[in-house]
């Protein structure tokens, strides 16, 4: 397997030296799986869940418990495109490409939100208002084109309708602040 | 220990709770039907047999997926002393309280709502693997058991012995669903007679090609059916280790798949002394991190172990040499949703249902220009053309039918002069497409084959790892000629090169990922050419 790394202190549960609680939760998933290094993929998910990206940091810290080299724990957090490395917006939408939705216009759809709301593919207004991303299909192709908003699912609208919701939800949020 | 369970006295209990119920409410609860509003449907359900004080009447059950997922949410009203069923579409909040105060308590069916099970959409199926959709409570391994669940590994472990499990997937003939159709058996043969005392089976519940959802629905609705297939998979090849690899966009899946492992191992069905018999063996879940080319059989195993989801050349051939290095057999999920059935019936009934070469059952999930969408289950052979102008109800909106896509980003377009072709592994190959896992899009006349490649490469390209170079670069290169002729700045000689790159990225590449990726070009290429050629047409060499 691979080679640990030496000069590396021994970690300690709850040891993330800014006291950061959250890094328990980490803990306790590296607990679970016996800090065996095949569980990195794993980790990385709880990670990512308690706080919803991973930067340089978390990544450091689960590559010492893990006693894995920081390239490693980068190498395989990069490779997977479910893990982000940039704190998401406020919110997010995420629009299905599968085969289903691109027939029902999916892609214009993509670019119509990227325009108004001026949020790249992939990435988060410049505001942190809104992140967008794009899916491979998740499987409900009945509802073709299909539009996750936070959690609420817009299925078969069309693209004015969908960022006509998507204007309302921004809106909304702005009265209250 | 725990008390092992009872598969009979179980069952029993759970068929004669039902029939206290004089009505009985199964709702679809699958992703589809609840994106579509289920959940408010079933909350007024309730809350209405609530109000008319019929809780000792009514029973309403959660259920997996019924099917026909474009008019969903969907639910099925059955009386008991009549033994009739009512199946509902379209439904929303307001029909579902008329469900109980007029169909239930007045005896009068909402008509506008009710849909017809004996539609073509449903009569051309044929179910074994989703034979539990829209029947059981998929949280509830009581409603699997009381439909046969586990007396296949029951009757394995007590009365055969492995070679003889073994023996009826042979004779079933079942290839695998996970694309290439390899015979099942002859996988678990190698397995098998492979030497070393630690083995794995692993379910590949990856599904990344877009537009496909039957392993996923396979995993939500009945997921103790894969436990008992990788169970009897692992009993006839003397596996120790078995894993579920599911993709991370699954969460639903991911969580009732732990849940009947759980439930599993404190009935004794999993774990040490499977059935009070020396039989051990323990389920892991493992979960991906959103990569396509994880479902590779190598770079699944790689991602296994914790690593970049890379895939290694074969031979060795996982088999030989897998997970962690020692013989490892990966089969997808539909194809191990099968086994129960094959052992409980026999492999020879089995291989009655389809074709000679393609014997059995496959699920499709139906999508695009149809007017019927959704998941069915059809024996092998079944045409393209039945598929899609009786069950799928055709091409809607007074368009024209122009291409049915199969094996998604690693498959091909048939045009309607070949919509008589059967579904089976030899055919869609001979048409330049592949059975793939069972995504089955429609594309109407409005549908452009040079955008429709460049789609699928975008995919391709997006997904390939990295680790070989004519995948890596060939798909980009791939993506800008399509990108070219797509938008109408491209030239003959670009059609040229693309026709010689899919060739050298088909030949050269490491793995199935860029092997196969060529195709939705080539295969447009075949029978849409005049499409690439109209819209290059006078044109001069972008860069000559
Ligand atoms: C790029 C690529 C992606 C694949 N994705 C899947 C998948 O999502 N699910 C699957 O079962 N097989 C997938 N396969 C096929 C697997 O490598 C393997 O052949 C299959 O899981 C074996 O199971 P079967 O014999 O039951 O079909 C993929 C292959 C390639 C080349």
């Amino acid at each position: 397997m691979t080679t640990t790394v030496e000069d590396q202190p021994e970690p300690k549960a709850g040891s993330h030296p800014s006291g950061d609680d959250r890094f328990g939760l980490v803990d306790k998933a590296l607990k679970r799986t016996r800090y065996e290094q095949h569980a990195l993929i794993e980790v990385l998910h709880v990670a990512q869940d308690v706080f919803g990206y991973l930067d340089a940091d978390i990544l450091m810290y689960v590559a010492r418990a893990l006693r894995l080299p920081p390239s490693k724990v980068y190498g395989v957090a990069t490779f997977y495109s479910l893990f982000t490395f940039e704190a998401p917006g406020d919110h997010s939408c995420m629009v299905c490409t599968g085969t289903a939705c691109f027939v029902k216009g999916a892609d214009d759809v993509v670019r119509d939100i990227a325009t108004e709301f001026d949020v790249p593919e992939g990435g988060t207004s410049s505001d942190g208002r809104l992140s967008l991303t794009t899916a491979r299909c998740i499987g409900s192709c009945g509802l073709a084109p299909m539009v996750l908003l936070d959690d609420e699912v817009l299925g078969k609208l069309g693209s004015e309708e969908i960022r006509q919701r998507i204007r309302d939800l921004l809106a909304t949020e702005e009265e209250v602040a | 220990m725990a008390a092992i369970i009872d598969l009979h006295e179980v069952a029993e209990r759970e068929l004669e709770a039902r029939t206290r119920y004089p009505w009985r409410v199964k709702a679809c609860a699958s992703t589809a039907c609840q994106s579509a509003g289920a959940d408010a449907v079933v909350r007024s359900i309730e809350a209405t047999v609530a109000a008319e004080h019929l809780e000792l009447d009514v029973q309403v059950v959660p259920t997996g997926c019924m099917g026909l997922c474009s008019r969903g949410p969907l639910v099925r009203v059955l009386q008991r002393d009549v033994d009739t069923e009512t199946m509902y579409a379209d439904l929303t909040p307001e029909v579902g309280e008329q469900i109980v105060t007029s169909h239930i308590k007045a005896k009068k069916p909402i008509d506008t709502h009710v849909i017809d099970e004996k539609m073509p959409f449903f009569a051309g199926q044929e179910k074994v693997v989703l034979a539990n959709g829209g029947v059981i409570d998929p949280n509830r391994i009581e409603g699997y058991v009381a439909h046969g669940g586990y007396l296949a590994l029951q009757k394995a472990l007590t009365s055969m012995r492995p070679e003889e499990v073994l023996d009826e997937v042979v004779a079933s003939g079942i290839r695998g669903r996970g694309g290439a159709g390899y015979p099942t058996g002859s996988k678990w043969s190698l397995l098998a007679g492979a030497p070393g005392d630690v083995k794995y089976v692993v379910a590949n519940g990856d599904e990344g090609d877009p537009g496909a959802y039957m392993d996923r629905t396979i995993m939500e609705d009945d997921p103790h059916r894969l436990l008992e297939g990788l169970a009897l998979a692992a009993y006839a090849t003397g596996a120790t280790g078995a894993y579920i690899y599911v993709r991370a966009e699954y969460p639903r899946a991911i969580q009732r798949l732990d849940r009947a492992i759980r439930v599993a191992r404190r009935s004794r069905l999993l774990g040490r002394r499977i059935l009070d018999t020396d039989f051990d063996l323990n389920i892991e879940l493992r979960i991906g991190a959103g990569a396509f080319v994880c479902g590779e059989e190598t770079a699944l195993i790689s991602s296994i172990e914790g690593k970049r989801g890379q895939p290694n050349l074969r031979p060795p051939y996982p088999t030989e040499a897998g997970l962690w290095g020692q013989p490892t057999m990966v089969q997808n999920v539909e194809t191990l949703a099968n086994i129960s059935s094959i052992i409980n019936r026999g492999g020879e009934w089995f291989s009655s249902i389809g074709t000679p070469k393609s014997t059995g059952t496959k699920v499709f999930a139906l999508a695009g220009d149809l007017t019927n969408t959704g998941l069915i289950e059809v024996p092998m052979g079944t045409t393209l053309r039945h598929i899609v102008e009786v069950m799928g109800g055709g091409v809607p909106d007074g368009h024209e039918f122009k291409a049915a896509q199969t094996g998604g980003p690693s498959g091909g377009c048939i045009p309607a002069s070949h919509l008589d072709t059967p579904v089976d592994y030899e055919s869609l190959r001979r048409l330049g497409s592949i059975m793939g896992s069972g995504g089955l899009v429609v594309m109407d006349d409005r549908t452009s084959m040079p955008e429709l490649a460049r789609y699928f490469m975008e995919f391709s390209m997006d997904e390939s790892c990295g680790k070989c170079a004519p995948c890596r670069t060939g798909t980009v290169q791939l993506h800008g000629l399509l990108d070219r002729i797509a938008t109408g700045t491209g030239s003959e000689g670009d059609v040229r090169e693309l026709e010689h790159l899919c060739q050298v990225v088909r030949d050269t590449s490491l793995c199935g990922l860029g092997q196969a990726a060529p195709n939705p070009i080539l295969s447009t290429l075949h029978f849409f050419r005049d499409e690439y050629t109209d819209a290059v047409s006078g044109k001069e060499p972008a860069d000559a």
